[in-house]
């Protein structure tokens, strides 16, 4: 059925369909929405689930944690502060090899207090051994979310996943949506080391130096397996419900010179920005990664690359930038833009490609062309 | 594609008058996105939203800068605001009020919604209800089709009193 949804909104109903057993959340902005939305559905009998209020974000992870390890779907929501509050839980959801489903909202980090787009607050989650996905539309929030599940759920991967929208610019747009019947797209969730209290095992006890680096490159080996069970998933999905996605979403790029590389709602807007270059004679293309982790292999050979991020790392640089640079071993140029929710248009972006120094890094706003 | 920026102060349904209007558009078979502005404003202070209609899916995030159409839903925002601020050589402006609006260089329109609202009672806390008549200006002045218009005001509102101020505002809105 087509409606007008929010992103948020999108995700709450995507989540409704997954049919958790567990929700534990603390409501933060721009997430709020999310959240408020399951619990509506909770409390009205739209959703057989038991939805806990925690006093913060750390509380809500280890709730998941708590509820996740009996072997029951969960769900959370969280947002920049939010999602660095639970740091520490987040790298034992992954630890312990839970199948949590998180909706993050990118937004900044303060001081000073802004409550817009900026991804790096994900990144700083990087490490953690979840799998991240940002996606740029409504239709993609409600499409992933629901393929989140079956993928975090898979026992190939059996690992957290983090699907991450913009704060705002996707959080609170509305945007058609076309709303599924998953049916059997998520087969029922079958934890292999579910707490049963008739078999009791211990969990999260000390262990050695060997044991802790086996359980380090296990997680690793399924990560690196999860690749296969995205594919698997986004497949099926298509061959069900005819929308396609894969590990980027790329335009123009077969004949281009010069890449637009971004993410979230940027790497869609890139593609309007492709086609004023290319009425201008510039040969141009733009590739939008979804998948952050396990983080795509891409096809760059011959071009020249524009990367724009919307973090960064001080000290060091554009995140997404040095990324792609460390893993094709070639040199880019490196844009940093919207921070902190700053307008980018796709105006913006062009004049990005058109004036590009490869090799260079570029603050939008700050810094000058020379 | 079609763009729209709606100018009202805040807690005026400025907001729900974009989201009715992407229903609509829906509706008529096309593409649309609406997105308010959130900015540090409050409750009463001026604030903007945005709508795109398309034939085409909509890619474009960014504010909307050179607006096709300029939606005023409280006149008293032109006080203080610019309310044709980048608008298209020839753009359209609406504005609720009894009187027409006298704007160089673009065609206005202009219809008492407030007058209407009050009429049928559409008043919640105080405030009348813009987002619904509103509807019948734009499907009068050929935006969105009178039908689309109706079949979004029901989908958010079982009150048929917004129904009626639609179909009074397109009835007395000349064009």
């Amino acid at each position: 059925m087509k409606e007008i949804s929010t992103g948020n909104k999108a995700v709450a109903k995507a989540v409704k369909q997954a049919l958790p057993k567990v929700v534990a959340a603390y409501p933060i902005t721009p997430q709020t929405e999310i959240v408020e939305t399951i619990a509506d559905y909770v409390t009205s009998g739209q959703m057989d689930c038991r939805y806990i209020p925690v006093e913060s974000e750390h509380s809500a992870m280890a709730a998941c944690i708590g509820a996740s390890i009996t072997g029951v779907r969960t769900f959370t929501a969280t947002s920049a502060h939010g999602l660095l509050y639970m740091h520490e839980m987040t790298n034992w959801a992954a630890g312990a090899r839970l199948p949590i489903v998180m909706a993050n909202v990118n937004r900044s980090l303060g001081p000073g207090w802004n409550i817009w787009a900026e991804h790096t607050d994900a990144m700083q989650e990087r490490d953690t051994g979840w799998l991240q996905v940002y996606v740029s539309t409504v239709q993609e929030a409600y499409d992933t979310t629901i393929m989140a599940f079956r993928i975090a759920e898979h026992n190939d991967v059996l690992l957290p996943v983090m699907v991450n929208l913009d704060g705002f610019s996707l959080s609170h747009i509305m945007q058609p949506l076309d709303t599924i019947e998953p049916g059997d797209f998520i087969p029922p969730i079958h934890l292999p080391y579910a707490i049963d209290t008739k078999n009791p095992m211990g969990y999260g006890g000390l262990t050695t130096p060997e044991h802790h680096f086996q359980f380090r490159w296990e997680i690793e080996r399924s990560i690196r397996d999860s690749e296969k069970v995205i594919r698997e998933t986004e497949k099926d999905f298509a061959k069900r419900f005819g929308r396609k996605y894969g590990p980027t979403e790329n335009y123009r790029c077969e004949d281009a010179d010069v890449i637009l590389i971004a993410m979230g709602t940027f790497g869609k807007e890139a593609e309007v920005a492709v086609d004023i270059l290319r009425k201008e004679g510039i040969k141009a293309g733009s590739m939008r990664i979804r998948w952050f982790r396990p983080f795509p292999k891409l096809d760059l050979a011959g071009k020249e690359v524009v990367v724009i991020d919307r973090d960064y790392s001080f000290g060091y640089g554009g995140i997404l930038a040095h990324e792609i640079m460390a893993k094709n071993e070639i040199k880019v140029y490196s844009v940093i833009a919207g921070l902190g929710g700053q307008e980018v248009t796709y105006d913006d972006m062009a004049e990005f490609v058109r004036t590009r120094r490869i090799g260079e890094e570029f603050w939008f706003g700050v810094t000058k062309h020379v | 594609m079609f763009e729209i920026r709606i100018h009202s102060r805040g807690g005026q349904g400025g907001v729900t008058a974009a989201r009715l209007l992407a229903m609509a558009a829906l509706h008529d078979g096309k593409y649309a996105t609406a997105c308010p502005f959130y900015g540090a404003e409050r409750r009463g202070a001026p604030v903007v939203s945005f709508v795109r209609i398309d034939d085409h899916p909509i890619r474009i995030y960014s504010q909307i800068r050179d607006p096709d159409l300029v939606i005023v839903l409280d006149a008293s925002v032109m006080d203080t605001v610019d309310v044709l601020h980048g608008l298209k050589k020839g753009g359209k402006v609406f504005v609720n009020s009894a009187h027409s609006q006298d704007l160089a260089g673009c065609s206005t329109f202009n219809v008492d919604l407030t007058g209407i609202a009050l009429k049928e009672k559409l008043v919640v806390a105080g405030n009348p209800i813009l987002n619904t008549p509103v509807l019948g200006a734009l499907a009068k002045m050929g935006i969105i089709s009178v039908d689309s218009a109706k079949k979004a005001i029901r989908e958010m509102f079982t009150d048929e009193r917004n129904v009626r101020a639609a179909e009074a505002a397109y009835k007395e809105m000349n064009v």
